[in-house]
């Protein structure tokens, strides 16, 4: 990838990232002068940046797309270490700035209705804008340690505002469950940047990309491993998902602008900026392909069973950022329908919840859907705009997810060998139970007879909400025929993935659409059957099958962390004390607790006696002595 | 007829800026008005540091072996000697503060005076100040910068002595909570007395081995003689008594409990200073006496350094005290830089050695930090160091809060923080090395660290404040100096370190 120094309106576009940094800064330094004005320069810095993008990338589009880069400054620099700090303005980041900044000021403005009444705005918008310049870094940089610094910095942003109402147990539970197994795949990220280093001295994606060929294909699936590890903790995969769902404590604009749109696919974006390191390594490329498989259909799964509105759309995003790995993990031929699929998903995520949220202001924050019902008048801008989010999620032939989920079940069909076939199946299984569970949530909240609390009297949200929903639905619409048809984005992204070969396709693109418009269509009935034509009980019937209660209980996804984190760690307490057979509590941070149980009782040995230190030290020399002497004897 | 050994002044005047501070120090505490006894002795000890400072920068580049081939003045003594003559005339900012207690000073007037007696009680509220602690905390000063310099086994016993005497006395110097200083500074005195007898006996058996105290003329006699069961225990002895001095589990016993009851300033001058000046004086004898016998004592080496990670990452867990949780920290921090000490090649070259000395800065700056803004933090008994007590403690004093949130931050290691920028060097050097375990297993280690650190972050932030809780002081001048200058360093080393990681590459090379 040859690349050109930036020269106008690019070289400038280090401000995308200071904008909402400023923002940030002045809202959290600036104290409660800013109260009264700070949303509203909270909102103006992102959109500021959104057209600041929009011109970069216009720019960029006159020069063919040649990728542009941008040095800022030098991080690290000596003889053997060297780290510069850089922005790479190419192709592919360019959609990344577009939907970020776009789908960031959407969210933006919606929240200064959403927030209104809320004590601690100015913070929240600190936040948002924090967030927003922290995943600009992320897809901005031009080394992996840029991208490293970003990615923590989301992380941090999303670990404030899923705690941001701390005073409700579960959030605050949320926010460090979060918390912990994005560390879990951050050590992969950090382990992978590191043996970049060791084996190829650099950490520039100009530096890996160009040298990585020539490495041990051993070292190659290793770093390929690492990262994924890394993307799968962002991006709530399997067997990092669990997170994800909890993190819906957040405030819905947090749920839809970090959860649904941005943040979650850094992932995707990971994987697919990392294609080169992909190519090398089949291995790494077909975990890839399975940790996809897998959570798309976990997700599906879970998000038939589940009551709480933001709980299925948080299993949906969990489903289809699994199809986009599909995607990415089937190689040169996946990338752009994964990222396709990426900003499509951006757009009708977004806009189911903000609708959810609509849905929730009116209903005194209420998220149980048995206690929804007949909403479909009350609230006509929200029904309508949602009702077309959700046809596009479910595929709905001619909006977005129909052509972008299709190109992806297609590309997996075209791999042309039984593994193929096998995902292609499951992808078209999931798309049923997609409609399947989309279906009975729109049965559930708009239709039928209203089940509302009491007190409860709901009603259209102010037009500073609504407006951004217009739009994203609008958006929700248009984005796949736009990115497929009018405008494909697979031209725009041949400077990045260079021009795939036409594929021989296996399967009839025709068949397949129909295939799944089919699967698609069986999965509506069937939650009519199911759901729509009886009444819906107000609380959960207990008496249900097997398979419902697994999938209610995600799929037992908290049994198996506690099995494999917490469990093991009381072993390994035990094992350090032996006396001590008593249980370490604390379901959720398992690791957490278990160090905490070995801590206390390791710290035992901190007695405060001067002879016991002594004897400790005396005991430590006699091995030290010990160990010199076998080494050399040895 | 014994002949005088050449002196080379010029290389020494560091060691003699601080040293001549000191003795002048003892002068005015003998000769000098009562009254304006404060002023001169901090004015004294300030003059010597920063003249200390300014000399050995002025030193760069220098490379010679004096004072008959006891002292080595080369790029890491010099590097370090600044970096402890610059953290320790910070450290000294802290001592002089007079605003925070309203019994004027962090220390005591009169230590003999038994805790709880009418002479006692008067002294709580009497105007008279200690000053003592200035010419003790110089003394050990200057014997921290000739431990970094001592190119031969006993003048780094006797620097060892020099360094950790005063140390000793001024741990047991607090104003508030006598009893629990005056129990660590007789713990300090007794561990440390017991590490020094290790140390010197590991010098005698290494005499033994090779017929030399020199560095050099060991180096010369391992490359020759090989090893012997004499040297190798000798090596063992003198590592036990220096990883000691650097709070190394599984030597760190005493860390938590001096940490703990020190008066506060000191402790952020022991924590950062004996730090620097111990591990330079571990680099120079792995690396300048038995460099060519790597090979003992590297698995030695590795495996302290995977235990003191772990042991200072997974108690700092449990800690509901900040400073003993800092202390903790400490412990896991020296088992981040052996993983630099394990990064260095065996000629002295190699990256771990610039690392390992741009890690003691960074570390040094934070941790007097972190330390400073400890004092701040007071109910009616003093520094309220209850983790409990400082919840909400970003509503009642933001600015403090935010402070503290950056130091923390660092010492986790978070990007763009000079703890990142140091980590990175160190684990970088160790892979280059192929000890690749040892960093999977400090990456680890750091991650359960960071735990600790936000937890203390999300409970200032996310808390509510307690109804008697703690107040934040206001600062006096010192200390609004010492914070200023440590959050600039932590701050600028964390997003443009180059300039600090190249000169102490280009100051990476020890005399032979």
């Amino acid at each position: 990838m040859d690349t050109v120094a930036a020269d106008g309106l690019l070289a400038w576009s280090w401000l995308l990232i200071a904008l909402p940094l400023a923002g940030a800064a002045v809202l959290l330094l600036g104290g409660r002068r800013t109260d009264r004005w700070g949303h509203l320069l909270g909102t103006g810095t992102v959109v500021t940046a959104f057209v600041l993008g929009l011109l970069c990338t216009l720019q960029l589009a006159d020069a063919g797309g040649r990728p542009v880069s941008v040095e800022l400054w030098t991080f690290i620099e000596t003889g053997s270490l060297d780290v510069p700090v850089g922005l790479l303005f190419d192709p592919l980041s360019a959609v990344f700035v577009l939907l970020i900044t776009g789908v960031g000021a959407l969210i933006h403005i919606y929240s200064i209705g959403y927030m209104a009444h809320d004590p601690r705005r100015r913070r929240f918008f600190a936040y948002l804008n924090l967030f927003v310049a922290a995943m600009l870094l992320l897809v901005l940089g031009d080394n992996f340690v840029v991208l490293y610094v970003g990615w923590e910095g989301v992380g941090l942003a999303s670990y404030l505002l899923i705690a941001f109402w701390h005073e409700r147990p579960a959030a605050a539970t949320a926010a460090k469950k979060a918390f912990i197994m994005n560390r879990v795949g951050d050590v992969g990220l950090a382990l992978a940047i590191f043996l970049m280093f060791a084996q190829l001295g650099t950490v520039t994606y100009d530096g890996v990309f160009g040298s990585v060929g020539a490495l041990a294909g051993g070292t190659v699936t290793a770093i390929g491993l690492l990262l994924l590890l890394g993307a799968c903790g962002k991006s709530g995969q399997f067997p990092l998902q669990a997170w994800l769902p909890d993190a819906m404590e957040g405030p819905t604009p947090v749920s839809a602008l970090i959860h649904a749109a941005t943040m979650v696919t850094a992932g995707v974006y990971l994987i697919a900026r990392s294609a080169p390191i992909y190519d090398e390594t089949p291995t790494a490329r077909a975990v890839v392909l399975a940790v996809g498989a897998i959570t798309l259909l976990i997700g599906a799964i879970v998000g038939c069973a589940q009551d709480d509105i933001k709980k299925v759309l948080a299993y949906s995003t969990v489903s289809q950022i699994g199809y986009m790995f599909l995607a990415v993990g089937l190689g040169p031929a996946g990338y752009v329908a994964g990222l396709a699929h990426l900003l499509t998903h951006g757009f009708f995520k977004a806009g189911l919840f903000l609708g959810a949220g609509s849905v929730m202001h009116a209903m005194n924050d209420a998220v149980d859907m048995r206690r929804f019902g007949g909403l479909a008048s009350r609230m006509r801008i929200t029904f309508v705009t949602f009702g077309l989010g959700y046809l596009a999620l479910i595929g709905f032939p001619f909006l977005s997810g129909f052509y972008t989920k299709d190109a992806i079940i297609e590309a997996a069909f075209d791999r042309g060998d039984g593994w193929g076939y096998v995902l292609g199946g499951v992808a078209i299984l999931a798309a049923g139970l997609t409609a399947f569970y989309m279906t009975r949530l729109m049965l559930m909240t708009f239709f039928g007879r209203p089940r509302w609390d009491e007190g409860v009297h709901p009603h259209e949200s102010p037009s500073v909400m609504t407006a951004p929903m217009v739009l994203l639905a609008l958006g929700s619409v248009l984005a796949g025929y736009l990115l497929v048809v009018a405008f494909p984005l697979e031209e725009w992204l041949v400077p990045v993935f260079g021009r795939p070969e036409a594929a021989e396709h296996v399967v009839a693109p025709l068949v397949v659409s129909a295939l799944v418009t089919v699967v698609m269509l069986l999965g509506v009935a069937s939650a009519w059957m199911f759901v729509g034509r009886r009444e819906v009980p107000v609380t959960a019937p207990a008496r249900v099958s097997p398979v419902v209660l697994a999938a209610r209980r995600a799929l037992y996804a908290d049994t198996v962390n506690e099995s494999l984190f917490m469990r093991p760690g009381q072993w390994l307490t035990r094992a350090l004390v032996f006396l001590d057979n008593r249980g370490v509590d604390g379901a959720v941070n398992g690791l957490a607790a278990a160090l905490g149980g070995s801590s206390s009782r390791l710290g035992r040995t901190q007695t405060g006696f001067v002879r016991s230190y002594a004897l400790g030290m005396l005991g430590g020399a006699v091995v030290v002595a010990g160990a010199l002497l076998a080494v050399t004897a040895g | 007829m014994i002949e005088a050994p050449d002196l080379s002044l010029a290389a020494l005047a560091p060691l003699l800026f601080v040293f001549g501070a000191a003795c002048l120090g003892v002068l005015v505490e003998a000769f000098g008005p009562r009254e304006r006894r404060h002023a001169v002795q901090v004015t004294l000890a300030l003059v010597g540091t920063l003249g200390g400072l300014v000399t050995s920068l002025l030193l760069a580049g220098e490379r010679e072996v004096t004072a008959a081939g006891a002292l080595a003045v080369d790029g890491p003594a010099v590097f370090l000697q600044a970096t402890i003559t610059g953290l320790g005339a910070l450290a000294i900012l802290l001592f002089a503060e007079r605003s925070l207690d309203p019994a004027r000073s962090a220390f005591v007037a009169a230590a003999a005076v038994p805790v709880g007696s009418p002479r006692d009680r008067e002294l709580m509220t009497a105007p008279r100040v200690q000053t003592e602690v200035y010419p003790l905390a110089t003394f050990a000063i200057g014997g921290m910068m000739l431990f970094v310099a001592a190119n031969d086994l006993l003048i780094m016993f006797v620097a060892l002595e020099v360094l950790s005497l005063p140390l000793y006395l001024i741990s047991g110097l607090a104003r508030r909570r006598r009893l629990l200083s005056q129990e660590a500074a007789v713990k300090y005195f007794l561990l440390g007395a017991f590490a020094s007898a290790f140390f010197l006996y590991g010098l005698a058996l290494v005499y033994g081995a090779t017929g030399s105290i020199g560095l050099a003329d060991i180096r010369a006699a391992t490359t020759e003689s090989g090893s012997d069961v004499l040297l190798v225990l000798g090596l063992a002895l003198l590592i036990v008594g220096l990883m000691f001095k650097a709070s190394v589990a599984p030597f760190h016993a005493w860390t938590p409990d001096v940490y703990q009851g020190a008066p506060t300033p000191v402790t952020a001058f022991m924590a950062a200073c004996t730090k620097v000046a111990a591990f330079g004086a571990i680099l120079r004898l792995l690396y300048v006496a038995f460099g060519t016998s790597e090979w003992t004592w590297r698995p030695l080496v590795y495996g302290i350094a995977i235990i003191s990670m772990v042991v200072g990452a997974v108690l700092a867990l449990t800690q509901t005290d900040l400073k003993r949780m800092l202390a903790y920290s400490s412990i896991a921090h020296a088992g981040f830089l052996l993983t630099g000490v394990i990064g260095l090649s065996p000629d002295g070259g190699g990256s771990g050695l610039a690392a390992t000395m741009f890690y003691l800065l960074a570390y040094g700056l934070t941790t007097v930090g972190a330390f400073a803004v400890l004092t701040l933090v007071r109910d009616g008994d003093g520094e309220a160091s209850h983790l409990s007590q400082w919840a909400g403690l970003a509503r009642r004093s933001p600015l403090t809060a935010a402070v503290m949130a950056l130091f923390l931050l660092a010492l986790a290691g978070i990007p763009l923080t000079s703890g990142f920028t140091g980590k990175f060097a160190v684990f970088r050097a160790a892979i280059e090395d192929g000890a690749w375990p040892l960093v999977v297993v400090a990456v680890l280690a750091s991650a359960v660290a960071a735990f600790f650190y936000l937890r203390v972050i999300v409970l200032m932030y996310f808390s509510e404040p307690a109804e008697d809780g703690p107040t934040v002081a206001v600062p006096g001048l010192p200390t609004t100096i010492v914070l200023a200058v440590t959050v600039t360093a932590t701050l600028v080393l964390g997003i443009a370190p180059g300039a600090v990681l190249d000169i102490a590459e280009q100051a990476a090379i020890f005399v032979g």
